[in-house]
């Protein structure tokens, strides 16, 4: 069972203690900063309005939260392109 | 010495604030300093039966404040030592009985007779908490190595770094080193890395700890328990001596043991 269990544990059955700590560094993202799913949602929007000026989005597929890579965590954004824009270059001065 | 004012305190309830402040004012008296604990978890009182007592209690917090007795009359001096007194608090009434300005008044009357004021709060993030915690200048965050301890660890970190009380340092307690070995249970570091916070004490799940609550008799009276040396450590770090952390691994590990100590060179 010993060698079963080591072997499916390098392959996604993770031990608790490490299951704990990914899941409180994530916690306390949003503990910390304070981040209410409101104020996601409203840098969600901000964020859609300033890419749109310069980008064709698809604003249906936007994926945005918090994740933790290796010992640091990102905000990470999926936002999904419909079609470069033409001339966009010169938007926004 | 200039008095050393200290909060301990923790979030959660259940994690051990209240052994951890018998211990630790146990063993601070015990190295010959003047220690006062003072129970700061009113309607909860719990201090008194952990330093064994609780028959000894005339006067109490509540009616040092209310005006009803003296400050020192209210001290009561431990049956062990003579340079270690304890404060109760009342029972039968709530956190709103005292405030913060008068639990720091309390506090500045006893300093020049002590060297420590250890103040064990409540558990909690209100009124209880921050009362107590007025009282003093430096803090002691107590955990286990759980999701919901931690977590509140952080949060009374935040709010004890926004009343400005420094240094604040972490109490690790009840941790199984058998669990973390296996790999289930949050190690040392792991917790370290999460609430990044200065470590003062590492204090093993010992069952020792209950037949000594069993009895009011702080460990760190004893000698030759894992847990009572842990809070005799503590102790010695607050008073700025270097006391190399406890190997938790030492008498069980085995194979690990001797792995870790090739690679250490000892």
């Amino acid at each position: 069972m010993g060698i079963l269990d080591g072997i499916f544990g390098i392959f996604g059955n993770q031990k608790s203690g490490n299951v704990a700590k990914e899941r409180l560094q994530l916690v306390l993202i949003h503990d910390r900063a304070d981040i209410s799913p409101e104020m996601l949602a409203a840098l969600r929007v901000d964020l859609i309005e300033t890419i749109k000026k310069y980008l064709d989005v698809d604003e249906n597929g936007i994926d945005l939260d918090f994740s933790r890579e290796d010992h640091s965590v990102a905000l990470l954004a999926s936002i999904p392109i419909k079609n470069m824009k033409r001339g966009a270059r010169t938007r926004g001065k | 010495m200039a008095c050393r004012k200290i909060v301990i305190t923790s979030g959660k309830g259940g994690v051990g604030k209240t052994t951890a402040t018998a211990n630790i004012a146990a063993s601070l008296a015990s190295a010959g300093y003047r220690v006062v604990a003072i129970d700061g978890d009113v309607g909860l009182r719990n201090l008194d039966v952990i330093m064994g007592l609780e028959n000894r209690i005339v006067y109490n917090l509540i009616d040092v404040i209310e005006g009803t007795c003296r400050v020192n009359q209210a001290l009561i001096r431990d049956k062990r030592l003579d340079n270690l007194y304890m404060i109760p608090t009342a029972q039968s009434r709530t956190k709103d009985a005292v405030t913060a300005e008068q639990m720091e008044a309390v506090c500045a009357e006893l300093e020049n007779d002590f060297d420590f004021i250890l103040i064990d709060s409540p558990a909690g993030i209100e009124a209880g908490f921050k009362n107590a915690a007025s009282g003093a200048d430096e803090a002691l965050v107590v955990t286990t190595p759980e999701v919901s301890a931690v977590r509140d660890a952080d949060r009374i970190i935040g709010l004890l770094e926004s009343m400005g009380k420094a240094p604040i340092n972490l109490v690790i307690n009840r941790i199984r080193p058998e669990m973390v070995k296996r790999g289930e249970m949050l190690g040392v570091q792991d917790v370290l890395d999460i609430l990044s916070v200065e470590l003062i004490g590492i204090v093993p799940d010992d069952e020792s700890i209950v037949t000594s609550a069993n009895k009011g008799e702080p460990l760190a009276f004893g000698s030759d328990s894992r847990a009572g040396t842990a809070f005799k450590n503590i102790a010695k770090r607050l008073c700025g001596e270097e006391v190399p952390f406890i190997d938790l691994f030492s008498d069980n590990g085995g194979f690990f043991a001797a792995l870790r100590r090739i690679f250490s060179g000892k």
